[in-house]
């Protein structure tokens, strides 16, 4: 009894939270995807989702964990890994802290560790209220360190991306990140684990680049904004404007880069199942 | 008169048209190069050359961008900007150098992979990303060259390598001063201050412990004098190979995932 009730009552946190920094303040939010004038409360209640049109509002990385996290319980690792300004860029400091002041993160990226449907595993959550979720070195060295926590565990993986790409202000930095991170995932796919990878809007630049498009599984967001190039940059290139749709999670998934997209309403099951099903594989495995 | 180049200076350098590219190095470098083309899944891509030769008698697979060197040629190649066909050819290459046990030697000079339609449908993202995940892993030498301008994850898609080295006046970047000053700034012109900031050129790198080591360059710049900067190439590559000869193949794999384990992380002695 008062385990379901302790359940109801983490659900409402976690929905609290989900809404706490993307939705805008007002009562009644317009849906940037079909115009609607909807009721924040009921976005709110549909998971930071519209109502009307099914748009995915974006969600903070602690919303996320306590979104697909069994009991919305998670712990916490590498927290204490901060960006540091390996260039000294002007200005990068105070750009720094404000991030860190508006998300209350030290960092675009929070690796956790916590249950699924009963499974243990470790997820690494990319918020892009930080800085764009961009990739600085201390983003690429806690996921590093997280997948290496998962391998020396025999744990399975999941990355939530959410990222606008390289942190300029760490330049060649950001850019090594992507070998580092990939190399990792090398590791822990010659140990025969599993790792997830979950694209929501957006994945870009060298995130799509590297360990967002490396999993065993990669599931998406709907209409999540993915690619290597900007969009921007594309039609500056080819001098024409971009189909309707172009880069969207439908678009990849149609051209064979994403297995499923998966509604955010079904994702903690969708999550379960894939943790299920990859669990007692290990009689024919190769090492 | 190389001491004294600003960042800028070297990037311009970098992009000379004249300036030797992956087809005077085959010509200079190898000998019996046979070319290979195409990734078994879709295309052929001209702004990536990969193919086989010998090495001071050695067979060795050797990949490299190119940017072509007339109008035809350059566009031919999109001046140097892969797509996926031309990634998964690299790592189709890769992967066949490993199977026989040969070295594999790449250059660089690319002003990033293609931003284009086709390019995306067909996963460039993806594509880049196998490279680097399947590059640390091979059980062979791997060198890389970055001759003239290496810009973003197009370049680092054949830059996974045991020794990475740098001409004195190529530049290595996220992206380019243009592109940088664009997302940064909003403006494009404001590049040449971008390429201070950015740290991009080989002295800066090397501090970075992002190269290994820095090939000289003919008094004025490698376009000056091609024969003498391949001559340097030569010098410092057979260096290298005959540097890695000792180490085992799980030893190769373990020491580039162990160089690029250590980029960007937090270092306890403090930076010098
Ligand atoms: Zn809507």
């Amino acid at each position: 009894m008062t385990h379901v009730f302790e359940k109801r009552r983490n659900r409402l946190r976690a929905m609290k939270e989900l809404s706490e920094s993307y939705l805008p303040p007002e009562q009644v939010i317009t849906c940037p995807s079909c115009g609607q004038e909807v009721a924040r409360e009921e976005v709110e209640r549909a998971l930071s989702v519209c109502p009307a049109c099914g748009h995915h509002f974006p969600i903070s990385g602690p919303a996320r964990l306590r979104l697909v996290m069994d009991g919305a319980k998670y712990r916490e690792l590498y927290r204490h890994v901060q960006a540091g300004n390996p260039l000294d860029f002007p200005g990068y400091d105070d750009k720094l802290r404000a991030a860190q002041e508006k998300t209350g993160l030290d960092e675009a990226v929070i690796v956790a560790t916590g249950e699924i449907g009963g499974r243990r595993c470790v997820a690494c959550v990319l918020d892009s209220r930080f800085m764009m979720g961009s990739m600085s070195a201390a983003v690429g060295e806690k996921l590093t360190l997280g997948i290496e926590y998962t391998v020396r565990r025999a744990l399975p993986l999941i990355i939530f991306s959410a990222s606008g790409g390289a942190r300029m202000q760490e330049g060649i930095l950001s850019l090594m990140q992507m070998a580092k991170t990939s190399a990792a995932l090398a590791k822990l796919s010659q140990k025969g684990l599993l790792y997830i990878s979950v694209l929501t809007d957006p994945t870009m630049g060298g995130v799509t680049a590297s360990f967002a498009s490396l999993g065993d599984v990669i599931l998406a967001e709907p209409g999540a904004l993915i690619g290597f190039a900007g969009p921007r940059v594309i039609e500056q290139t080819i001098g024409q404007s971009l189909p309707e749709g172009f880069q969207r999670a439908e678009f990849l998934m149609e051209h064979g880069f994403i297995d499923a997209i998966v509604p955010r309403s079904g994702l903690r099951d969708a999550l379960a199942k894939l943790l299920m099903l990859h669990e007692g594989g290990t009689a024919w495995r190769k090492h | 008169m190389e001491e004294t180049l600003t960042a800028a200076q070297r990037v311009a350098l970098a992009r000379q048209a004249q300036r030797p590219g992956i087809c005077a190095f085959i010509d200079g470098l190898f000998t019996g190069f046979f070319e290979m083309k195409g990734d078994r899944l879709a295309g052929e891509d001209g702004a990536i050359l990969g193919g086989v030769a010998l090495y001071h008698g050695q067979p060795v697979t050797v990949i490299g961008t190119r940017k072509g060197r007339t109008v035809e040629e350059n566009l031919h190649c999109r001046f140097g900007m892969p797509g996926p066909e031309g990634y998964r050819k690299a790592l189709r290459l890769m992967k066949q150098a490993e199977k026989f046990g040969r070295p594999v030697i790449t250059f660089i000079d690319t002003p990033g992979a293609y931003p284009g339609i086709a390019a995306e449908e067909r996963g460039q993202g993806e594509a880049i990303a196998c490279c680097l995940m399947e590059m640390s892993t091979l059980t062979v030498p791997v060198v890389s060259v970055v001759t003239g301008e290496g810009n973003s994850g197009g370049a680092l898609a054949l830059g996974v390598a045991n020794r990475v080295l740098m001409l004195e006046n190529a530049v290595y970047a996220i992206l380019s001063p243009e592109g940088f000053a664009s997302i940064l700034w909003k403006d494009a012109s404001r590049h040449e201050e971008a390429c201070e900031l950015m740290k991009l050129t080989a002295p800066d790198l090397m501090q970075l412990g992002v190269i290994d080591a820095i090939i000289q360059e003919p008094e004025g710049g490698a376009q000056r004098d091609a024969a003498a900067q391949i001559a340097m190439i030569d010098r410092a590559l057979s260096a290298e190979l005959h540097a890695l000869r000792g180490m085992s193949g799980r030893e190769l794999a373990a020491q580039r995932m162990e160089k690029f384990r250590r980029m960007g992380a937090p270092r306890p002695e403090a930076d010098a």
